[in-house]
């Protein structure tokens, strides 16, 4: 047949081969990036709209109170939320920097008890996160002794980022070519001199994309600290890690279930701020990354 | 892994050795101790779990548990049928997928076979911000623009809180899981497949559709699977949006409450330690516990099989 005979007929038969499945095919494509966009548009201008005119320096400045929304503040849970974060930084990324370490540099893969704690971490990472709230309050508050306070509430988020940690420090690891370590231990470096000297450093941009991603999600949840009792009203600041506290995503809770509509507006409020902190600190995780890629 | 065995077994680095370096086997020790914090979390859930869920099926009969069609720990006498909870969970979890698996696919395709560079590197750090979002705010969302668009346009009588919108947002929220899960299955796909169907006359969408995505499909599967584990377990969405009264329906225009929220709901209430009523959150917890755990585990079993494929 001369139809296959010359490369451009060929060519030219495979564009207009089912023009039209083609066409609508390819809208169908674009339709599908365009409303999983659109959804997320939507969110967020329905949120600023909603927030926008309740977003005023009373809501950092002022507590919580149930009886006046319009003198009501998240002070509380602005704190609440901080303490968390740094508890969570100080716990979570150093033993899942350390754990990564081990998986990548010095696990032996034939091991069993190598793979077994491989596919644990596979697996805590897609467990639902109100199971590490039943956790912190069976174990952790209870058991340990901690009590409901804001150290145990950060030890529910840090257990719940730290497969999170570990993967992204882990790729990070990965990705440092091997003739680095090899020059180093050819120079007569030790093992741990090689990881921490050659190794770490090379893999910082990586590790902290993923340190910002985890604390990132340690600050929107809200599932974990509810089953702790978190929701429940507090109006003050915590002074040490034992009091009680609140935060943000906690209080936005609290707000969405009282019914009167101003408080409505006060969780749309909060919510803006809580998207605009999370939005910083994404945007800078995806930047970094950007960067960093492009330099490999 | 061959690489750190490979320098274990250097005789190099045995010749350099001057002297014993205990400092190396302690930073060895710590680091083995950082990643057993893992396996801690592990047991610690395992141990939460089980002596309460032990306890409550003292006191509980197991078969009035599962078969039983009322769920009320709070009423007099108590009611214990996990039933209405179970048929919750499923079908917002049906709903979500329904909403995100077509959806994610499509974006997969597109960011995967059609997309230029350009396009691709602006949308697929925006679907992770979508991802990044907090899902209290989806919940908010579900409950003050879903909801009240239902109720408006459409003809169903929908309640305030009901299944439908909730399950909608989920399926919002497992759309970039499923989307990049994909994506990653799509363009791990060797390009001498694609290049093989073009020089057959295949056109686009029969290279994407008919090679491509077979190609991938247990990736594809294993991720869907990942999302479907996801919207199982998702708390806060359907906490705001679903309700809080638990009844025996299939119905998602009334209210349904699922196994994560019915937890979150009983927890953040007062309820006496050591009761009937505090053990069944426990209970609850153990079976989301396991369900999420065995579709984790088909998940990774398939991505193993499918990793066999390909390298």
């Amino acid at each position: 047949m001369t139809l296959l005979t010359t490369p451009k007929t060929a060519v030219r038969l495979a564009g207009t081969g089912r023009p039209l499945r083609e066409h609508l095919f390819k809208i169908a494509l674009v339709a599908s990036l365009v409303i999983a966009l659109g959804f997320l548009a939507l969110v967020l201008y329905s949120m600023v709209a909603k927030g926008l005119g309740r977003f005023d320096s009373r809501l950092w400045e002022n507590m919580p109170s149930i009886r006046r929304p319009e003198a009501a503040g998240a002070q509380s849970a602005i704190t609440g939320t901080m303490w968390l974060v740094g508890l969570t930084a100080v716990m979570a990324l150093p033993t899942g920097i350390l754990a990564a370490i081990y998986l990548e540099e010095y696990a032996d893969r034939t091991r069993w008890y190598n793979r077994v704690i491989e596919l644990n971490i596979q697996n805590l990472a897609a467990i639902p996160s109100i199971i590490y709230g039943i956790l912190a309050l069976g174990v952790i508050a209870r058991v340990l002794g901690l009590g409901f306070g804001v150290l145990t509430g950060a030890m529910a988020l840090s257990l719940l980022v730290l497969p999170i940690v570990i993967i992204a420090a882990r790729e990070a690891i990965r990705a440092v070519p091997p003739s680095i370590r090899e020059g180093s231990l050819a120079l007569g470096a030790t093992r741990w001199q090689t990881i921490y000297r050659q190794v770490l450093p090379a893999a910082i941009p990586g590790i902290a994309t993923g340190a910002i991603l985890a604390l990132s999600r340690a600050i929107g949840e809200a599932a974990p600290l509810i089953v702790l009792g978190a929701a429940t009203f507090v109006p003050f600041n915590p002074s040490s890690v034992f009091d009680r506290f609140s935060a943000l995503p906690v209080q936005i809770y609290f707000w969405i279930t009282q019914s009167r509509e101003e408080f409505h507006l006060l969780a749309a409020a909060a919510i803006v701020i809580l998207l605009a902190l999370l939005l910083l600190m994404n945007s800078a995780a995806i930047l970094l990354r950007n960067r960093y890629q492009r330099r490999h | 892994m061959e690489r750190s065995s490979r320098a274990a077994a250097a005789p190099g680095m045995r010749l350099g050795r001057s002297r014993p370096r205990y400092g190396e086997s302690v930073v060895k020790a710590v680091l083995l101790l950082a990643a057993l914090v893992s396996i801690a979390t592990t047991v610690g859930i395992i141990a939460s779990l089980l002596s309460p869920t032990i306890e409550f099926f003292a006191e509980v009969d197991m078969v009035e548990f599962v078969t039983g069609t009322s769920w009320g720990p709070g009423f007099t006498p108590p009611a214990f049928g996990v039933l209405p909870l179970v048929v919750s969970t499923v079908v917002i979890t049906l709903i979500a997928v329904v909403v995100a698996v077509p959806l994610g696919l499509l974006a997969a395709i597109h960011l995967s076979e059609y997309a230029s560079a350009r396009v691709r590197k602006v949308v697929k750090p925006t679907l992770e911000v979508l991802a990044g979002i907090p899902t209290v705010v989806l919940g908010f969302f579900a409950l003050t623009v879903v909801t009240p668009f239902l109720r408006e346009w459409t003809p169903f009588e929908v309640s305030f809180k009901n299944g439908l919108s909730a399950g909608i947002v989920v399926g919002i929220m497992i759309i970039p899981l499923v989307a990049s899960l994909a994506e990653d299955a799509m363009s791990a796909v060797p390009y001498g497949l694609r290049e093989g169907a073009y020089a057959l006359g295949s056109s686009r969408m029969v290279t994407s559709l008919r090679v491509v995505f077979p190609a991938a499909l247990s990736g594809i599967i294993a991720g869907v699977i990942l999302a479907v584990s996801r919207a199982f377990g998702e708390t806060m969405i359907v906490v705001v949006a679903a309700g809080s009264n638990p009844s025996l329906t299939a119905n998602p225009l009334q209210e349904m409450v699922t196994f994560a929220s019915y937890i979150a709901q009983a927890a953040s209430g007062d309820i006496p330690v050591g009761s009937t009523v505090y053990k069944a959150v426990f209970a609850v917890g153990s079976l989301l516990f396991v369900t999420t755990f065995v579709l984790n585990y088909l998940s990774a079993r398939i991505v193993r099989r499918f990793r066999e494929v390909y390298e």
